[in-house]
């Protein structure tokens, strides 16, 4: 097994007396497509903006182990963690209608991030920009490296993201619901493209998203996240035919069936998400909840499929 | 670009016109007022008063009459104050205009440093002390009336302390930049400072709230994203797009001060400006030159209006099309 790329390890994030996330732990390998799932709330989008050092709120609290290439990122100086966002991590956020500031051209934007990591001239950033704007097919880049944001559709923004985002050949890219803003067909094309630049560019990708077609279409492995924590961990297979959580369970039956007998209404997962104060944080919502949920369930398990649910052998059938 | 700023200043001299209809209606004919008797003045005598008569052309009809009066502002310049015993209307604008001038485009390049500079740190600075100080700085420019800082400012520098500290502060009013532009200068110093500290915090607290703003914006978190300096985020993000706000009022304000708002300044420190032609106008009810002093004001508020949005169509492509 390879030696992974992106490691963390009892990850927790805090905001004054709440605790956003409890912690977390996983790791990314080379190349490998990590698909993070939950609803709302359960801490995913804030994990990964801790992992890149990106919480401003004033007085969160954020500990734990971030280690990547070797480094433990929470460690790091301002200035070498600048050098490592944007450079050596990239990340893609959900809106691209506002991710994009409004008074620069798309080109200068991408060409700002490229400079900011490389010494290069700036007519050859604009070159590489027009390349990359190329690559994730937008028409003429020529031309349209001279837009504004405003004269984009939200896809060919969020193409437009992904280029900058990929402008310095980053070894991980974050992509925090980068589809989830976008219409059907569109969210199909920016998936087919992230899929063709993670095959060209070997890029990790941890893909943050509440949409388990979107995890079943490009993850190699998934992380199933409730209430801050990491409720089951495995390869795509695993978490897709043989779920051992219960919350999973729940997500997969809320996913309407093309085939077979059309339920009558679409299952859902009772109550609203947030974690119980004590014990496992999906007890509450959970149908299968006993007394041993009182404590919290340690993520343990066999060939790597690991869940966190007290829940005996034989009653782990949906 | 070119096209949009061509309409822009078609635009604006079409505005021209319809403010100098309005005006020439307004003074010429309100239903129950003889203009000729506004214009000749309080008691009036009989010559006078067919004098005037004739000479705005009063027994004819109004298109005529409109026509008149713009000869006699624009091409013969020969508009009369019949309440100051036949001074012309026109070069008494013309000298006052240089004052007014000076002291707004003083003020105003004193006020934009400070208030950015101000707007800036405190936004910047936001959770730490320095923002509520420079806040409690900025509305303490904000509550202090011209009329009265000013008086205040020359019974410390004219009077009290004329003797010691200030001794180097000459005495009222205007020195033309022909004799020099120290003098210049130096008479025009605490006028400059009396106006621009009220601006100045209200340009701070605005800008303030904008940088605020545009730093939880979205673009902001993508910046630091791409590793990006805390410097260059602030600078080239965060505040070029708060700016847009600040340049609009900026070319509102500074238009209406040319156009005679800043007169309690020009009266409190006995500048010769536009203002207090008005002010001494109003007083006399000379309306010749009030008729002057408004269009004058209208044509630098519509002219600082159309080249507020030409800047704001350079600073923000989004308006461009529109």
């Amino acid at each position: 097994m390879p030696e992974p790329l992106l490691e963390v390890s009892d990850l927790r994030i805090r905001f004054g007396g709440f605790t956003a996330v409890d912690g977390l732990s996983f790791s990314v390998r080379p190349g490998e497509v990590l698909g993070v799932v939950g609803e709302s709330g359960s801490g995913k989008s804030v994990s990964m903006l801790g992992v890149l050092g990106l919480i401003r709120t004033p007085g969160a609290e954020i500990s734990g182990k971030v280690v990547f290439r070797g480094r433990d990122l929470l460690a790091l100086k301002n200035a070498e963690m600048r050098a490592v966002r944007g450079r050596e991590i990239a990340m893609i956020f959900q809106d691209p209608m506002t991710a994009l500031t409004p008074v620069y051209t798309i080109g200068w934007q991408i060409a700002e991030q490229i400079r900011a990591h490389e010494k290069i001239s700036k007519r050859a950033a604009r070159d590489r920009a027009v390349a990359l704007l190329g690559e994730v097919g937008i028409p003429s880049p020529e031309q349209r490296v001279d837009s504004y944001p405003h004269e984009f559709s939200g896809g060919m923004r969020q193409r437009a993201v992904i280029a900058m985002a990929l402008s310095c050949n980053p070894a991980l890219l974050i992509a925090d619901e980068p589809t989830t803003a976008l219409d059907v067909t569109t969210q199909a094309q920016i998936l087919d493209l992230m899929r063709r630049l993670r095959a060209d560019h070997g890029s990790a990708v941890v893909m943050i998203t509440h949409d388990m077609g979107v995890v079943s279409e490009i993850a190699d492995e998934v992380l199933v996240m409730y209430g801050g924590r990491a409720v089951e961990r495995g390869s795509r297979r695993q978490v897709f035919h043989t779920p051992r959580h219960p919350y999973t369970w729940g997500l997969l039956d809320s996913v309407p069936r093309v085939r077979g007998a059309r339920a009558r209404r679409l299952p859902t997962i009772p109550g609203t998400p947030g974690a119980a104060g004590r014990g496992c944080p999906f007890a509450d919502r959970c149908a299968h909840s006993f007394a041993a949920c009182a404590e919290v369930p340690p993520l343990t398990g066999e060939s790597g499929h690991l869940d966190a649910c007290w829940l005996p052998e034989e009653k782990r059938t949906r | 670009m070119a096209g949009y700023i061509l309409r822009r200043f078609g635009a604006a001299v079409l505005v021209l016109f319809a403010i100098s209809v309005l005006v020439f209606l307004i003074f010429f004919a309100t239903p129950g007022v003889d203009p000729a008797a506004r214009i000749a003045g309080k008691n009036a005598d009989p010559a006078t008063l067919a004098q005037v008569r004739a000479s705005f052309g009063f027994d004819k009809p109004l298109p005529v009459q409109y026509a008149l009066m713009m000869k006699h502002l624009f091409i013969s310049h020969d508009l009369t104050s019949f309440v100051n015993r036949g001074t012309l209307v026109i070069p008494q604008i013309v000298e006052a205009v240089p004052v007014t001038l000076s002291l707004v485009v003083g003020a105003a390049v004193i006020w934009m440093v400070l208030g950015v500079g101000m707007g800036t740190l405190a936004g910047a600075m936001r959770g730490t002390l320095v923002d509520p100080l420079v806040m409690l700085l900025g509305v303490f420019g904000v509550s202090l009336p011209v009329y009265w800082l000013g008086e205040v400012v020359n019974l410390v520098t004219q009077k009290e302390l004329h003797d010691s500290v200030f001794s180097w502060v000459p005495p009222l009013g205007y020195a033309p930049l022909s004799e020099g532009v120290g003098q210049w200068a130096l008479h025009l110093l605490f006028p400059w400072l009396t106006l621009a500290l009220l601006y100045a915090g209200i340009y701070a607290r605005l800008l303030r709230g904008e940088l605020i703003n545009a730093l939880n914006e979205d673009y902001v978190r993508t910046a630091r994203a791409k590793g990006l300096s805390e410097r260059r985020i602030l600078v080239k993000h965060a505040l070029r797009c708060s700016l847009i706000p600040i340049v609009s009022l900026f070319g509102l304000d500074f238009g209406a001060l040319v156009g005679g708002a800043a007169l309690l300044t020009e009266v409190v420190f006995g500048l010769p400006g536009v203002g207090k032609l008005t002010y001494q106008a109003l007083q006399n009810l000379d309306l010749p030159v009030i008729m002057g002093t408004v269009l004058y004001a209208a044509f630098f508020v519509v002219l600082a209006n159309a080249v507020v949005d030409v800047l704001y169509a350079r600073l923000d492509p989004r308006v461009r099309r529109a």
